[in-house]
């Protein structure tokens, strides 16, 4: 029953969609408010449409009803409850009903939210976002269709690819397309602005919050897929340049551009026609990402979806949005007028230089990812293209961000004495550079690079806190007075700070993990020990054990550092019957200073057991670093709205009445 | 002409469309094995339960052969099996089945279920002798020649479709090889 309730109101969704799509286009053509205003109410049917076809998709799941081919196909009655439901978005037809639950989702909040704002502009940015909608839920309806039936059921289901079955990736997706489909709001304004021909600051000030929301979302998507690739798939890493793992960090990179430049389109007037490129860039890189991973052309550990014909079909949507909006674009672009003018060295010619570093990174992300695909067109010979590509071109592009973010960030609007800027932060750069000697002295011979990366992201948050601390005189004013300082202080530009200590962190984290890392191997029998970094291991015993839906050795290992022993840890190796497939679970024991890392491997012959041992120093601070990053963002997106800058001037004048 | 530039986006997306679709028509399952052309690994695995003969690579000498790797656990094993049926019975083709990974007596209680389609069955209980043939996932099906070459790897279930298309004329093809050789 379920099932047929969300097939029906999944249908009833794409007929909302295609109303959405085109009314509040003519309500914006012939200014008739009445006809613009359907998209407010198709978008929040649509919204509530869509809630209901998944709420029956996660219902069927739920009752484990093995009637529906997607129960069937990825749930299992021995299923953990949790992964039963996490198992609604972990297949194909899910994931992409979950893709448009969520672009629904952003339609309707759009609609609830500007009200009164910029009928039009809304309108045109509603329609947007219905055409896009109804594409998806086309493509779901007709290539996808989740609530398809089989009778009669079988007696139990397939189970989920047991990769998936884990607390990381039940909620990693929902993150990632949270910031994927973000990308569709800015996206839908930026068509919404060419098609009025107007992009100036109230343009800007209406999409910089839904932007920074769809980025935030994405820093803690990639965040926790980083995470999960790192304690589930144990092999000790974070990041592979997988080509999922680039789908999503291209939209990232597009996206943080953006976020740069819209600020100089609202506080100046100017870059306008590359911050709305910036803005279909973004979202034509989600839709990429999406296609990368549900069309199977680049073959990956992720790409559990592999059915070139529904790939025709997203190429179809793909070719539509990105090429009628770079048509619309190529058509307008040349009707936006800069505002006013700037010398090279200012803020916006800083952003622009970020900017452009940032379009670079992500133009060598995307070769990377897809000169495979190219050469497997001209040849027809297949290749992957390795970390060793990205480790040299986009690294070097990271670390000349790095250099110019902080003086870049000090420098004023319109034009700036760069010299004086810089000489302003010198402690910085001293602590920078002593902070550069001090690494390659430790890690040597691990590469002297990697020690000045570690100068460099000193250098920015050394710079970074110093701009904060002369802006609220923190070095000559008590504590107290600064704090009010600091509370007075735009949030946008405390996100700002926020974020940029969160990038240094970051490259801390990966400078940490990707180079300074350890690692050894060792074929282990019981009372056997395996050493690395300060740490030694002893194999203490192999046990079986049977979880819900599993089969596992788990071994146990006592540790001890510099001849202490400080504790026991256990790595588990998985075996899911119902699949065939094996996991492992690596231990994991974190501190600040860095993880002691174990892998169980095969038992290689009799009693002995491959033992993976890593130590990964500082890798902690990746992810405290993303979080950061993430905080910045949603500081910044909680701007001072103009009644609360209302009630700090009566603040102000009150203050002055009391000093009367 | 400052105007042109403007178009300079859509040309690009353009170019990197083409690349997509004509990529597309591609398939994704097409993985090279480093085995094809090569000699079929050496091994003898034992019967499964129940069963007296197991299955070894010499069984196959000068004999052009499928073998496919099976398991009871494997779901589109049993879209597979019918077709396998078939051709068992009409075909004039040995096939060889490798049990790979299956709890003890999963794979007879298989055959006793669907039919058995094999000349010989091996019990790869392990999958030491499928990491051999570098299978990647159940069920794959490789082309074996009279001089023992692993000359095709098919990933995924036989559909009619790939038979007919793909994989009949190759065995005939190597059957009229055979008999060349022969004379």
């Amino acid at each position: 029953m379920a099932a047929e309730i969300g097939q029906f109101a999944l249908i009833m969704a794409l007929c909302a969609a295609l109303v959405q799509g085109v009314f509040p286009f003519l309500g914006a053509l012939k200014r008739d408010l009445a006809l613009a205003a359907i998209g407010r109410s198709s978008a929040l049917a649509q919204g509530a449409l869509v809630a209901i076809a998944f709420a029956a998709l996660t219902v069927s799941h739920a009752v484990s009803d093995f009637t529906v081919v997607n129960v069937v196909e990825n749930s299992h009655s021995a299923k953990p409850f949790v992964y039963k439901l996490s198992g609604v978005w972990g297949n194909h037809e899910g994931s992409m009903l979950l893709w448009a639950l969520i672009l629904a989702g952003y339609g309707a909040a759009l609609a609830l939210t500007s009200r009164r704002k910029e009928p039009y502009l809304t309108a045109n940015a509603l329609a947007v976002q219905g055409l896009v909608a109804a594409a998806f839920l086309a493509f779901i309806l007709f290539t996808s269709n989740p609530f398809e039936r089989v009778f009669p059921g079988p007696a139990d289901g397939m189970d989920l690819n047991p990769l998936l079955q884990d607390p990381g990736l039940a909620i990693h997706p929902p993150f990632l397309y949270l910031g994927y489909v973000g990308f569709s709001i800015t996206f839908a304004y930026a068509i919404a602005g060419l098609l009025q021909k107007r992009i100036d600051a109230d343009w800007a000030r209406t999409v910089r919050p839904w932007a920074l929301a769809a980025w935030v979302f994405l820093t803690i998507g990639i965040a926790l897929g980083s995470w999960w690739a790192y304690y589930e798939l144990g092999w000790g890493g974070f990041w592979a340049w997988d080509p999922v793992e680039n789908a999503s960090f291209m939209p990232w990179l597009a996206g943080t551009a953006f976020l740069h430049s819209v600020r100089v389109v609202e506080k100046r007037g100017v870059l306008k026609v590359w911050t709305v490129l910036l803005a279909i860039l973004a979202f034509s890189l989600s839709l990429i990402g999406t296609f990368l991973v549900r069309s199977g052309v680049l073959t990956s550990v992720h790409a559990f979806a592999v059915d070139p014909a529904r790939g025709v079909f997203i190429l179809g949507i793909l070719a539509a949005v990105i090429g009628g909006s770079l048509t619309l674009f190529a058509f307008r672009a040349g009707m936006l007028k800069a505002e006013a003018t700037f010398d090279p060295v200012s803020r916006e010619g800083a952003i622009l230089l970020n900017n452009v570093f940032l379009v670079t990174a992500c133009g060598t992300v995307f070769i990377g990812t897809f000169y495979p695909l190219f050469i497997d067109v001209i040849s027809g010979e297949r290749l992957s293209v390795g970390p060793p590509f990205f480790n040299a071109t986009f690294l070097p592009l990271m670390a000349l961000m790095l250099a110019i973010l902080a003086p870049g960030a000090a420098l004023a609007w319109k034009r700036a004495a760069l010299k004086a800027s810089v000489m302003r932060l010198w402690p910085a750069l001293a602590a920078g550079g002593a902070v550069a000697a001090i690494a390659a002295w430790i890690t040597w011979p691990k590469p002297i690079a990697a020690a000045a990366g570690a100068g460099l992201a000193i250098w920015v948050a050394g710079a970074t806190l110093m701009d904060l601390a002369m802006r609220t005189k923190a070095f000559s004013l008590p504590l107290r007075d600064a704090l009010t300082r600091a509370r007075g202080l735009p949030r946008s530009y405390l996100g700002m700070i926020l974020a940029h200590l969160g990038i240094a962190i970051v490259a801390l984290g990966v400078l940490g993990a990707g180079v300074w890392r350890t690692e050894t191997v060792a074929l282990l029998h019981k009372g056997d020990e395996i050493k690395v970094g300060a740490f030694v291991a002893r194999l203490v015993d192999v046990e079986e054990l049977n979880g819900a839906n599993y089969a596992a050795e788990r071994a146990k290992f006592s540790i001890s550092k510099d001849g202490r022993p400080i504790g026991d840890m256990a790595a588990e190796r998985r075996f899911y019957p119902v699949r065939g497939m094996q996991t492992t679970e690596a231990a994991i024991r974190t501190t600040v200073a860095g993880d002691l890392y174990l892998t169980l491997g095969e038992q290689a012959s009799q009693g002995a057991w491959a033992v993976r041992a890593y130590y990964n120093p500082l890798v902690l601070w990746l992810w405290v670093g993303a979080g950061v990053l993430a905080l910045g963002g949603i500081v910044a997106a909680n701007e001072r709205t103009a009644r609360k800058d209302q009630r700090v001037a009566e603040l102000k004048g009150a203050q002055a009445a009391g000093a009367a | 002409m400052s105007r042109l530039i403007f178009l300079a986006p859509l040309v690009l997306f353009i170019v990197l469309g083409g690349y997509f679709a004509i990529g597309l028509t591609r398939d994704p399952a097409r993985i090279p094995s480093v085995l094809i052309e090569k000699p079929l690994p050496e091994f003898d695995l034992p019967p499964i339960e129940g069963f007296e003969k197991g299955f070894a690579s010499s069984d196959l000498k000068g004999e052009v052969a499928l073998i496919n790797v099976f398991a009871s656990w494997c779901v589109a094993c049993g879209i597979e099996h019918p077709m396998l049926m078939e051709i068992a019975a009409k075909e004039d083709v040995l096939i060889a089945g490798l049990d790979w990974k299956d709890p003890k007596g999963g794979g007879a209680r298989w055959l006793a279920k669907n039919g058995n389609p094999y000349a010989f069955v091996g019990d790869d209980a392990q999958g030491r002798t499928a990491i051999d043939l570098g299978v990647t996932g159940a069920p794959e099906t490789f082309v074996v020649d009279h001089a023992g070459r692993i000359r095709y790897k098919q990933i995924g279930p036989i559909t009619p479709q790939i038979w007919r298309d793909t994989l009949k004329p190759l065995v005939e093809q190597l059957k009229s090889e055979g008999e060349a050789a022969r004379d």
